[in-house]
């Protein structure tokens, strides 16, 4: 029996008001568990990314809750929701968002620091999880000397750094090339997965779909497959 | 929070490009600014420099007089009556007027006639050269040695020049404290001889020179003299009385502020910009970190540090790069008046404060308003 990770129940969410009013997601409930790939998948404006941003803190829903651990995160004040993200939730964008003005290992240090880890100790710690993604040789440089999978990989590196229990990952493949692609989240699915790690991936490459434990399909804002 | 600052260091150095265009913005700037307050400085200290070379206690003087060189002679019998106010310890006249010296070379220059009291020579400035008592042989003259020195031919002790046909000889070399404003040199003489050899209007005291008895006098010594049509103030009032002659009626003052708004303007308009393309490009960036866990705070006080460091760094440059200027100006040109004091560097900083204030300002809206959630939707 796997652990439960985060449930959501009857999120909603709608921008807009009157003739303008545009339902994103509409009335979904689903859970995903610790130790599995969940995929979130569905054609573009199908709500993937506003689901995603919901269960991860950072947009407000009209309607639902999100529960971690028992707690509903949109229950928490502004400062309690960031020290969630921090604490819980790892990102991994869809453009990677690295700074190009620091080293790839300090891209890495930015969220113990955030964590008010000291400099040094952040730097050592970076540097332990750059080895993980392969990539300690290439600590020093600024991250647009590496090529695109490269910079995946710290961004992976920079959102494990911190041990979240959910590592959310937005089009991991949008910018890379099929094969790239597929070795990214292989490797996720072998070095990053665990027992006690909840990974969720939105995405609509179908290319990656068998590393996914889980499926949920979405569509108009609602789920129509999968859960 | 110490980590997140040097976050925000290496972000801001890294960027040399913009770091550059910052630094020199506010450099720019506060140089300008330090340049054109402390020439006003100069100017004002100049333009008081006999008030400061005499060194009296209180000076009276006609209330339409605004500035030591456009003096209104004052009858003899004011001087007996400062003299008996109760509180006053001495009273004497001062001389001050213009001449034109005719060089031994046959080349006029103009000057400044400072006579002294005969009796006391009160106000006598401290010599190089000769002895003070010398001021009472015939023809006898002292030349202050300021930056208008070279346009006697830099005299020497028994040189001779004549003045108002009178024949002239330097018994001594004086210094200066602060140099005049107006670019001509100042010769000392007795006040007798100094009416005596220069035409004068009916009346010839162009101040009296008051050593009150003690401090709490002077309110009682200006009352009185005030009862009598005219106005006793001290050497500060007096300096500021000048002061604010050049600051408010000579255009002098709206003319230097007005370079300095133009100079605070350029300062703000190059790093604000700067600042602010700086913070858009990095936007999405401060988005994602927001995003990551990072709260409101940590990233203003990310950009407060950034616009902080920035400002201090271009303040201590421009000031640096102000005063190497004006040391050098002031090696060439001996007349150059610039100075810097504190309030030039506070005036300056508090520019550079508000230039820090404002482009924080535009960059802090901006990250604020930033929402995470437009980072995943691109």
């Amino acid at each position: 029996m796997k652990k439960l990770a985060v449930e959501a129940t009857g999120l909603a969410k709608w921008f807009g008001e009157g003739e303008a009013k545009t339902i994103a997601v509409n009335e979904v409930s689903f859970t995903a568990n610790l130790g599995e790939i969940l995929y979130i998948v569905g054609p573009s404006g199908s709500g993937k990314t506003t689901l995603l941003s919901m269960i991860s803190g950072i947009l407000k829903p009209n309607a639902g809750q999100v529960l971690l651990e028992g707690k509903d995160i949109w229950r928490m004040s502004s400062d309690e929701l960031a020290d969630f993200r921090l604490n819980k939730i790892g990102f991994v964008f869809q453009d990677y968002h690295l700074f190009s003005r620091l080293t790839t290992v300090e891209n890495v240090a930015i969220p113990l620091i955030l964590k008010k880890c000291d400099w040094d100790e952040s730097m050592r710690i970076a540097l332990e999880y750059l080895d993980i993604v392969g990539l300690k040789d290439r600590a020093y440089l600024p991250p647009v000397k590496l090529s695109g999978g490269e910079q995946q990989r710290v961004a992976i590196a920079r959102a494990i750094a911190s041990r979240p229990d959910i590592l959310i990952f937005d089009e991991p493949t949008a910018s890379l090339d099929g094969d790239t692609g597929r070795k990214i989240v292989e490797f996720v699915k072998q070095h990053i997965l665990n027992e006690n790690r909840c990974i969720i991936i939105v995405t609509h490459d179908s290319r990656i779909f068998e590393y996914a434990d889980r499926i949920i399909h979405m569509e108009d804002g609602k789920i129509v497959e999968g859960d | 929070m110490f980590g997140i600052l040097k976050i925000a260091f290496k972000l801001l150095v890294n960027d040399k490009g913009k770091f550059t265009a910052l630094l020199v913005g506010i450099t720019f700037a506060v140089f300008l600014m330090i340049m054109m307050t402390s020439m006003f400085a100069g100017i004002l200290a100049r333009s008081s420099s006999t008030v400061t070379n005499i060194g009296a206690k209180m000076w009276v003087l006609d209330p339409a007089v605004n500035n030591v060189s456009s003096s209104i002679p004052m009858p003899d019998y004011v001087q007996d009556a400062v003299r008996s106010i109760p509180g006053v310890r001495y009273a004497v006249p001062l001389y001050s007027g213009g001449a034109q010296v005719k060089l031994k070379s046959g080349i006029y220059q103009g000057v400044t006639v400072i006579g002294l009291d005969d009796a006391t020579l009160f106000g006598r400035p401290d010599l190089m050269q000769g002895k003070i008592e010398d001021i009472y042989a015939e023809n006898g003259f002292i030349v202050v040695n300021d930056a208008e020195f070279k346009k006697l031919d830099s005299p020497k002790v028994g040189d001779e020049f004549e003045l108002n046909d009178h024949r002239g000889v330097v018994v001594g070399i004086a210094k200066a404290n602060t140099s005049g404003l107006f670019g001509v040199p100042t010769l000392y003489t007795t006040y007798h001889r100094a009416i005596t050899y220069i035409p004068s209007t009916r009346f010839t005291t162009s101040y009296i020179l008051v050593q009150p008895k003690s401090s709490s006098d002077i309110p009682h010594i200006k009352l009185e003299v005030q009862k009598l049509g005219y106005q006793a103030l001290t050497d500060d009032e007096f300096i500021q009385k000048i002061s604010n002659f050049y600051m408010y009626q000579t255009g002098l003052g709206i003319n230097v502020m007005l370079m300095t708004v133009i100079s605070f303007i350029v300062g703000l308009s190059i790093s604000g910009q700067t600042f602010y393309t700086f913070i858009l490009e990095n936007l999405e960036k401060f988005g994602a970190l927001k995003a990551i866990g990072a709260k409101s705070r940590e990233l203003i006080s990310m950009i407060l540090f950034q616009a902080g460091f920035t400002a201090f760094l271009g303040y201590g440059l421009g000031v640096g790069l102000a005063s190497l200027i004006i040391m050098l100006a002031k090696l060439r040109l001996p007349d150059y008046a610039a100075q810097i004091t504190n309030m030039n560097l506070g005036i300056a900083f508090i520019m550079v404060l508000i230039i820090a204030s404002i482009s924080s300002y535009i960059g802090v809206r901006k990250v604020i308003r930033i929402e995470p959630f437009d980072i995943f939707r691109g």
